[in-house]
């Protein structure tokens, strides 16, 4: 059995570029093969590669491997993780869901199970012995917040498909440098193991490629951004995809002002968190929250199309309406294009956070007690001035200021796909183009748009792909819908297996009893 | 699953058509109806055919309410309760023999065993087991063809 094993990364040899490497990576326009053997750089052949090695990888090898009935052998999963969790779980921590805490995707979403049964409330009935789980989905939305599986028990899952499909003996250690289109058809990928002593470029020549490579990095406003700049703090000014533990710690022992920025899901947690710390430790923290915009109460232009809010939020389920997953929007959106596309976007589109009994309660305390104040505006300047920082605020009415010990930005991550190199590259070299949203251009299939390669196709799924066909792209369902339609294309293809009805029904009984594949 | 329109159509049928008939077929001669068994097949397919027909007609009023949700979405409880409007229609022209083609008017107690086991077990399967075959249904909104 393959070890679950997290190599800490090695610096590389900074500044001492490999030659080849260089080279190739100012080269413009397609390789040929006595290019890369000339370099003397080593070839592996394998019909496809996923490069990402996180969610979205591991959601696509399960499919290929399942549904199309690949073998290890054809595919390589090209990573700089040694489990496809890894990031997940290092944000998930950082935002506040720890593994017991219930994560925000439904009870069928199920990234280990192409079929989503049984669902995870079933299977934590059966586990627990309580029909609790499966009241709660019977229930729900009306009469209780949506079912969603604990953070733990999500992982635990992926484990147990990661090593039923062998996940580990497809995995390539190695950051991916450039997707180069091939002379002849398919494509090069190449990457370089950083962990090495000595990193040498490698390459994998493949027919397609699926590119998997969730952000960039964080994203900061750009007034807080500059403030880090300046003033080298990555202590009181903190983003809450980061670790920021110690932000919690230091209000445990001495009374101080948070300042939060942001209406998502993350905001939401950090406010639990300093709630219940409150509660906990006896602190007198207060907490201001700072909202762009600020939702009284349901908004939308008619009855059909009105999101609920309150308090400052808007609420919804799920990261988007319930139907971009397979219902009546996900239908209407495949079947627009350009402008009427970016409006349903932008009509579905906002920040939103779930609705949940324990929040509102934790609130409506908060509230009362005249701890918690939520204003609607944005920070106009932000100053060290001795202990704490003056931050001025820019509202409605006017501008004041407030002495925060510490400004918890939950705005986001950067999802700016020029800042990926291998994307970048296949915008300039690769014929790739942009969507009116800024991500990459793909098809209803996710084959990205001008970047085919004779009989080869490059697939962008995740965050990269936003803007298509499909807006449900980063969740684990949209992750395994275009797993669904990769492999669906890939088989009209001709390269590997279309799963009917018999086969399913075959792979579901496999996964059941836990046969390895 | 999140219906579209055409889903929950194509779904509902293709559920009573196939699940719908197994139960039927299996239930009918347990039925406390007083007829020979073939009149007693008529009246039970008669009912599920019934609720077929007549359900195109509902999902399209299902549909339209769907339109005040901003998920678009149709809860697991909304599938089980629809049951309670449908049986009490489908029970009255059943039990007053107004269904064509019924050789007499159906008993009340075989009628709500019958259709309750059925709605059951529809439902039941609908929400989980379709998905084992059928793995792009849940995507198409319900959608088979
Ligand atoms: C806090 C948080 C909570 C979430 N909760 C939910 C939820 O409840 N339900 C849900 O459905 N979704 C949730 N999501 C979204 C879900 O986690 C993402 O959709 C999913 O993880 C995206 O997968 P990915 O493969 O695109 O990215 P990742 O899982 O991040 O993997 C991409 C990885 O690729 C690697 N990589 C990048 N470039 C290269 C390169 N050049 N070479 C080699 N490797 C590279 C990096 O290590 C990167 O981490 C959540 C996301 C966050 C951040």
């Amino acid at each position: 059995m393959t070890e679950v094993v997290d190599v800490h990364r090695q610096e590389s040899a900074a500044g001492t570029p490999v030659r080849p490497l260089a080279r190739l990576l100012a080269s413009a326009g397609a390789w040929t093969d006595e290019m890369i053997a000339g370099y003397g750089i080593p070839v592996q052949d394998t019909p496809i590669a996923t490069v990402g090695g996180g969610i979205g990888s591991y959601i696509l090898a399960d499919y290929l491997r399942v549904a199309g009935g690949v073998p290890t052998s054809g595919l390589r999963v090209v990573s700089n993780l040694s489990h496809p969790w890894q990031t997940y779980e290092r944000l998930a921590n950082s935002s506040q869901i720890s593994p017991t805490d219930r994560i925000r995707s439904d009870s069928a979403s199920r990234p280990d199970n192409l079929w989503g049964f049984p669902s995870y409330a079933l299977q934590e009935a059966i586990r627990d012995r309580s029909l609790g789980p499966l009241a709660h989905v019977f229930v729900e939305p009306i009469f209780d917040d949506y079912y969603t599986p604990r953070l733990g028990d999500v992982m635990k899952s992926i484990e147990r498909e990661a090593r039923r499909i062998r996940y580990w003996d497809m995995l390539v250690r190695g950051d991916a440098q450039l997707v180069r289109k091939r002379v002849g058809g398919g494509y090069y990928v190449l990457f370089v193991d950083e962990r090495q002593e000595d990193p040498q470029p490698m390459a994998l020549r493949v027919r397609d490629v699926h590119l998997a490579v969730g952000y960039p990095g964080l994203k900061f406003l750009p007034e807080l951004q500059e403030f880090r700049e300046r003033k080298n703090d990555h202590h009181r000014v903190v983003n809450a995809y980061e670790n920021h533990e110690h932000v919690y710690h230091a209000l445990r022992r001495r009374p101080g002002t948070v300042l939060v920025r942001g209406g998502g899901i993350v905001a939401s947690r950090v406010l639990e968190r300093l709630i219940l710390d409150r509660q906990r430790y006896g602190q007198p923290t207060r907490i201001i929250h700072l909202l762009r915009t600020y939702v009284t109460g349901s908004h939308g232009p008619h009855p059909w199309a009105r999101r609920s809010g309150k308090h400052g939020f808007a609420y919804q389920g799920f990261n988007y309406p319930k139907s971009v997953w397979g219902g009546q929007l996900k239908a209407r959106m495949a079947s627009l294009h350009g402008k009427d596309r970016a409006d349903v976007y932008e009509e579905i589109g906002g920040t939103t956070t779930a609705y949940r009994r324990e929040w509102q309660r934790q609130l409506r305390t908060a509230r009362e007690e005249g701890w918690y104040h939520a204003v609607c505006g944005t920070i106009s300047d932000l100053q060290d001035t001795g202990p704490k920082l003056t931050a001025r605020m820019r509202v409605e009415q006017g501008e004041f200021e407030v002495e925060p010990d510490f400004v918890i930005d939950c705005t986001g991550l950067n999802a700016e796909v020029t800042e990926h190199q291998v994307l970048r590259d296949l915008l300039v070299h690769g014929g790739a183009q942009l969507n009116p949203l800024g991500r990459m251009d793909v098809k209803g299939s996710f084959e990205l748009i001008g970047a085919d390669s004779g009989p080869g196709r490059v697939y962008v799924t995740g965050a990269a792909s936003l803007g298509g066909p499909f807006p449900g792209v980063d969740t684990f369902l949209g992750l395994q819908i275009a797993a669904q339609e990769v492999v669906d294309d890939i088989a009209r293809r001709g390269h590997c297996r279309h799963l009917g009805p018999i086969a399913s029904t075959l792979e579901w009984l496999r996964w059941a009893t836990g046969r390895q594949l | 699953m999140v219906p579209t329109l055409f889903g929950r159509i194509q779904t509902r049928l293709w559920l009573l058509a196939v699940v719908g008939a197994l139960v039927t077929a299996a239930l009918t001669p347990v039925l406390p109806m007083d007829a020979p068994l073939a009149d007693k097949y008529q009246a039970t397919f008669v009912v599920l055919g019934a609720v077929a027909v007549i359900g195109i007609a509902w999902e399209l009023l299902y549909h339209l309410l769907m339109q005040w949700r901003w998920e678009k979405d149709w809860p697991t409880m909304f599938g089980l309760f629809t049951g309670i409007p449908e049986g009490l229609l489908v029970g009255y022209l059943a039990t007053q023999g107004w269904l064509p083609f019924l050789p007499a008017a159906v008993a009340p107690a075989a009628f709500v065993i019958h259709f309750t086991v059925v709605w059951l077990v529809v439902w039941l399967v609908a929400n989980g087991p379709m998905r084992v075959p059928f793995i792009r249904w849940r995507f198409r909104g319900g959608r088979l063809l």
